[in-house]
């Protein structure tokens, strides 16, 4: 078995408990249910000192319906999330993305908090310390180059969390704490295209909560998965779609893809194309092609994660459209 | 000598099975279920150390220099070790000794072991590897087979007579194939290739050694062949056999991955000896990979003549094997890529010209269905194609050609039982196939293929004349009989067979059997778990050997009773007189019975094969006293915009002689299977461009989840072999190949794209559909 490093754990009651446990030891790290930084940990990816155990912060659990919308505490499990009926029912789209996370028993553990704030993935970094000395390290670790791009500066390691596709399609507004106070961004704006560290939210900001605005919910919604296996496989590509449609014509839409490179990309070019169509009709049918051809532009995947690279991107267009039939069925 | 003779396949007491043939509990079963059974990783001995192994980072290069001082200085370090120690170099394969513990002048792929640390715990010994300083010279590295070929420079193993980087060539030709092309109405000819694939055994690799103060050394190993790793340490240690005892604790799991001798066996003895204390070594996920022996990729052209009936009239192959950088049981894989397809239809002329070269990644060997399995999918897709061409039912040209039973091979191989017309029958029925083949909707269809395989070979790795297997069983006054055996248990149930032929034969219940086993010091040597020889072996050893002790004590009873001693009968552990019905013994007392007639009550039993083999350099080998038969039939539902291969139903049958327990033998027809889809587009042991594994882990190399997994439906059909234990051959890995070819043979029958090349990835399948997209259009 590969070895866990050494590290000390806190175990704080509250959230202002939990962000000035953080500061105490720099380097410190937030454990939520493990199933990321754990085995990054064994890979010795990550080197805290002082790790800050979420489970203990009841503030941060509970999923229930608020003014603004729908609240979903960072520490709910995947597993509760895609079981919760408020969810299945509001936000079908989030429901079907969590779902489709690894497989049950990660999904027992992980957190949908921890799904948002998951370490992005690359098969040249998500590998043990001797696989990664073997050929000189990367960038995004130890090292000063990059195996994906030939002579590249920036690392384009992969947003790989499946939800965070399903919550840009929802508008979702991500509450934050720290030593300052508390803060809410939109999750589009949590994003910045960096594969070191892919939020402009430090480390050391605790997500508290996840609320979805009521506007948005009760629509349709679905998540489309490419991947090797039915589970356990992280996204080779990741689609959501969410679809308002009033009267047989599609109001609203929104898409956003995953795994493909450092942040979460929303696709609202390609959405914006279904808007005012009526489903079924020759201008639907038509809309939704033109809607495909544009997100096969605008997605080129890179070979950062497993598998053909040429081949996900060839399946960008009938992933897109299998997200957006799939809201109507 | 006892063990040549046929017991037969009857029952031995005349009046049907009582134990054979019925869906017996394992004997381990419970102790697996509960958690209660050990393995090596759950051995810990006072003062134990841990060790660690530090690897090479670079595929191909000298060392120029060792430094393990610093290491040696780090706390709570008691001892390390260098390659220049254990200068002995082995191998499994006797004529191919080519491995050395810990690399003495270079190392030859990215994971090859340099240096060992034994330490208080884990986590020091990991430390004191990086404390260890190597100097390298980096060599050139051979990447590909091909470049393997025609690179003898720098050779990967530079001490051979042979200045180059083929490891092993065979070519051999019966009756006279090129002769054949001009008179054929059909000739079909192909590349075809086969990946790399691993066994992934859920037990990594772990050795537990202790030396102690009488110079004694115990090994726990989680081996499939203690056997050979008694004689290995022996070599390397320069030690007398009869100071080393080698155990194998429960395994978890082995499909060949466990059946050379490892690093670590000698590794964990040596830092032992030298600190004075036991040292234990598990192997990490990542470095099972480096370890690999794993299934060879094949490049192969295949040429196939025929009739317009159908009949094969020459079959010619060419096969370029890249075995990485050691030579494993390479020398064995590259005889059985050619000599175990010659059946189960009749070649009347076969060539076969097999080359296994060294290149800079992890030495490939065994996995379950070794050698055959590559060649098994190229021929049957070829099959598949002639009977496309020639408009015959796929599962007709298999019949036609069918090889028959008490025959001999063209390469001489002597076949017994042969119920593959039964497996073809079986399938074809369960399946439905007349009703679905060629008729299903598009993206939809079903496919055939035929193999068959060894139940052991003549061929005993190292040459002796001794038994291949041997049994011992001690008779105790309490009514307990212990069995020892040899046998490797890894988890196909070998323990289970052999207290099932004790208790059949002597009359008892399976419960009143203890069995010892794979532990040198106690039990009678058998070869090991592989080449599919455990049950035909020593299942056969076990039963002579219970048969002498029923003979005995039989003999007493009838004495004690003064009846003739056909009037004695042993049911379920009651000895009865047949001619009296109120007279009965427990079996306890028969014991006492007979004890006290012949002395302290033992037997011994073996099994050694008859004469078998083509009279010609490398004709034993693959040669097997009985083989075995399947057939395979697969559904696919394609999904032709993203290509995916969605494997919906498999219906397998396999002659495997006599289920000797039909749960145990459908296992092994079911997880054969399960084994072989999953070669087809997921598992792929894949390297990148630093000749580094791509991704030695479980979340990157796939293995498939029960939701990647078709439906199977495995059927028995039973041939009964002459000469098998109770007329049982082998079921652990005939029915893993033509798992792989049906599923390619379904994929055209849905789509009408012939793959040759696997992994079947969707990527590849959207080509091929489009390539045919194209062709159609322009015609
Ligand atoms: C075999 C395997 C397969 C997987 N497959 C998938 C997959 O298909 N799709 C997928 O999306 N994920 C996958 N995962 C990753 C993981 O299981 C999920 O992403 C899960 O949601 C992570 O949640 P967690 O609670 O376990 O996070 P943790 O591991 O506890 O934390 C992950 C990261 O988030 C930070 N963090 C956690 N909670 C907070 C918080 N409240 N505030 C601020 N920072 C926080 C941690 O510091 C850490 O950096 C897989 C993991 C494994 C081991
Ligand atoms: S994208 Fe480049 S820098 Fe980033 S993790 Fe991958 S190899 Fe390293």
């Amino acid at each position: 078995m590969l070895r866990m490093p050494k590290f000390k754990v806190l175990n704080p009651a509250t959230v202002a408990e939990a962000v000035d446990a953080i500061q105490q030891v720099e380097g410190s790290r937030f454990i939520a249910g493990g199933t990321d930084i754990n085995p990054n940990l064994k890979h010795r990816l990550l080197e805290p000192e002082c790790l800050v155990a979420l489970n203990g912060v009841e503030e941060i659990f509970g999923i229930s319906q608020t003014e603004f919308g729908l609240r979903i505490g960072a520490m709910e499990s995947l597993t509760n999330v895609e079981t919760n009926t408020l969810i299945q029912q509001l936000a079908p789209g989030l429901a079907s993305a969590s779902r489709q996370v690894s497989g049950p028993q990660l999904r027992n553990m992980g957190t949908i908090g921890g799904n948002v704030m998951l370490d992005t993935r690359c098969k040249w970094y998500n590998q043990t310390y001797f696989w990664r000395k073997s050929l000189g390290f990367c960038l995004k670790k130890d090292g000063d180059v990059c195996h994906v791009i030939k002579g590249g500066s920036k690392c384009v390691a992969a947003a790989s969390n499946d939800t965070a596709a399903a919550l840009s399609t929802l508008q979702a507004e991500l509450e934050f704490a720290n030593a300052q106070g508390s803060t809410r961004i939109a999750i589009d704006k949590l994003w910045q295209a960096d594969g070191i560290w892919n939020k402009k939210v430090g480390p050391h900001d605790l997500l508290v909560a996840i609320h979805l605005p009521a506007a948005l919910l009760n629509q349709k919604g679905s998540y489309k998965k490419l991947r090797d296996r039915n589970s356990i496989d992280f996204p080779l590509l990741g689609i959501a779609a969410r679809l308002k449609i009033s009267d047989n014509i599609v109001d609203d839409c929104a898409l956003c893809v995953v795994a493909l490179q450092a942040r979460p990309w929303p696709l609202d070019k390609a959405s914006a194309l279904l808007i005012g169509t009526t489903v079924g009709s020759d201008a639907f049918n038509e809309a939704l092609k033109a809607c495909c051809a544009i997100a096969a532009k605008q997605c080129r995947p890179m070979p950062n994660i497993p598998g053909d690279h040429a081949y996900r991107h060839a399946m960008v267009p009938v992933f897109i459209r299998r997200a957006i039939l799939s809201c109507l069925d | 000598m006892a063990a040549r003779d046929k017991h037969g396949p009857d029952a031995p007491w005349g009046d049907g099975f009582k134990v054979i043939g019925k869906p017996n509990r394992k004997v381990d079963a419970l102790a697996k279920a509960t958690g209660e059974a050990i393995y090596t990783d759950d051995i810990s001995l006072p003062n134990m150390l841990h060790s660690k192994t530090l690897r090479s980072p670079h595929a191909h290069a000298k060392i120029l220099s060792i430094d393990t001082s610093k290491a040696e200085a780090l706390e709570g370090v008691y001892a390390v070790l260098v390659g220049s120690e254990l200068p002995i170099k082995y191998g499994v394969i006797p004529w191919t000794p080519d491995e050395n513990v810990l690399a003495t002048d270079k190392v030859r792929f990215i994971g090859d072991e340099v240096a060992a640390v034994a330490a208080i715990d884990e986590d020091t010994a990991i430390e004191a590897c990086e404390l260890i300083e190597v100097e390298y010279e980096l060599l050139e590295t051979i990447v590909t087979a091909e470049q393997a070929l025609v690179t003898p420079e720098p050779p990967i193993h530079d001490d051979r007579k042979k200045r180059n980087n083929i490891s092993k060539h065979v070519e051999l030709e019966f009756g006279d194939v090129d002769a054949q092309v001009d008179d054929a109405d059909l000739v079909v000819e192909n590349d075809y290739y086969f990946h790399s694939t691993t066994h992934t055994a859920i037990e990594p690799h772990c050795a537990v050694a202790t030396f102690g103060n009488d110079g004694r050394l115990t090994l726990w190993s989680s081996t499939q062949i203690t056997h050979y790793v008694h004689r290995a340490l022996s070599r390397v240690l320069e030690m007398d056999p009869a100071k080393i005892r080698v155990i194998q604790p429960n395994v978890g799991g082995g499909f060949g991955g466990k059946s050379d001798p490892f690093a670590l066996e000698f590794i964990t003895a040596m830092l032992s000896k030298k600190s004075g204390r036991p040292v234990k070594m598990l192997w990490t996920r990542e470095e099972v990979f480096y370890a690999h022996r794993g299934r060879h990729s094949m490049q192969m052209h295949y040429r196939t003549t025929a009739k317009s009936d159908g009949t094969i009239t020459s079959v010619d192959a060419k096969l370029l094997i890249d075995g990485g950088a050691y030579s494993s049981f390479g020398l064995v894989t590259t005889y059985y890529s050619g000599q175990l397809l010659t059946g189960p239809y009749a070649f009347p002329n076969y060539r076969f010209d097999s080359t296994r070269v060294f290149t800079n990644r992890p030495p490939c060997g065994p996995k379950r269905g070794h050698g055959s399995v590559q060649p098994r999918f190229a021929f049957e897709v070829q099959l598949d194609e002639v009977a496309t061409k020639l408009d015959i039912d796929p599962i007709e040209i298999r019949r036609k050609n069918f090889l028959g039973e008490n025959t001999t091979t063209i390469n001489g191989q002597r076949i017994t039982s042969n119920g593959f017309l039964e497996c073809l029958d079986a399938v074809e029925e369960a399946s439905d196939w007349k009703s679905k083949h060629r008729k299903m909707r598009y993206g939809t269809g079903i496919g055939v293929a035929g193999s068959m395989y060894i139940s052991g070979t003549n061929y005993p790795v190292y040459p002796n004349k001794m038994p291949q297997a041997g049994v011992q069983l001690k008779v105790d006054r309490s009514g307990l009989v212990t069995v020892f055996t040899g046998g490797n248990d890894i988890g196909q149930g070998s323990n289970s067979m052999v207290a099932y032929c004790v208790a059949e034969e002597m009359g008892i219940n399976p419960d009143s059997i203890k069995v010892v086993a794979a532990d040198t010091d106690l039990c009678p040597v058998d070869l090991g778990a592989y080449s599919s020889r455990v049950t035909f072996m020593v299942g056969n050893a076990a039963i002579d050997a219970a048969r002498k002790m029923r003979n005995k004590i039989v003999e007493a009873v009838a004495e004690h009773w003064k009846v003739e001693k056909e009037s004695v009968r042993i049911i379920d552990g009651t000895v009865y007189n047949l001619d009296n019905d109120e007279e009965t013994l427990s079996q306890r007392e028969a014991f006492h019975v007979t004890e006290e007639k012949f002395d302290t009550l033992g037997s011994t039993g073996s099994y050694n094969t008859p004469t078998l083999g083509g009279d010609y350099r490398g004709g034993t080998i693959g040669s097997s006293p009985a083989y075995s038969f399947t057939s395979h039939v697969a559904e696919v539902d394609i999904d032709t915009e993203t290509g995916e291969i969605e494997v919906k139903k498999i219906w397998v049958a396999h002659d495997c002689g006599r289920a000797l327990n039909p749960i145990l033998v459908k296992g092994q027809i079911e997880g054969s299977t399960y084994m072989g889809a999953a070669e087809v587009s997921l598992e792929n042991y894949e390297m990148n461009r630093f000749s580094l594994h791509a991704g030695p882990s479980l979340l990157d190399y796939r293995i498939p989840t029960t939701l990647d997994t078709a439906e199977i439906e495995a059927l028995i059909v039973e041939s009964i072999d002459p000469e098998g234990p109770y007329g049982a051959k082998e079921a652990g890995e005939g029915p893993l190949h033509s798992a792989i070819p049906a599923v390619a043979n379904a994929i055209y029958d849905a789509v009408g794209i012939r793959l040759r090349e696997l992994p079947f990835t969707p990527a590849k399948v959207l080509a091929a559909l489009k390539e045919k997209d194209e062709v159609t259009a322009d015609a």
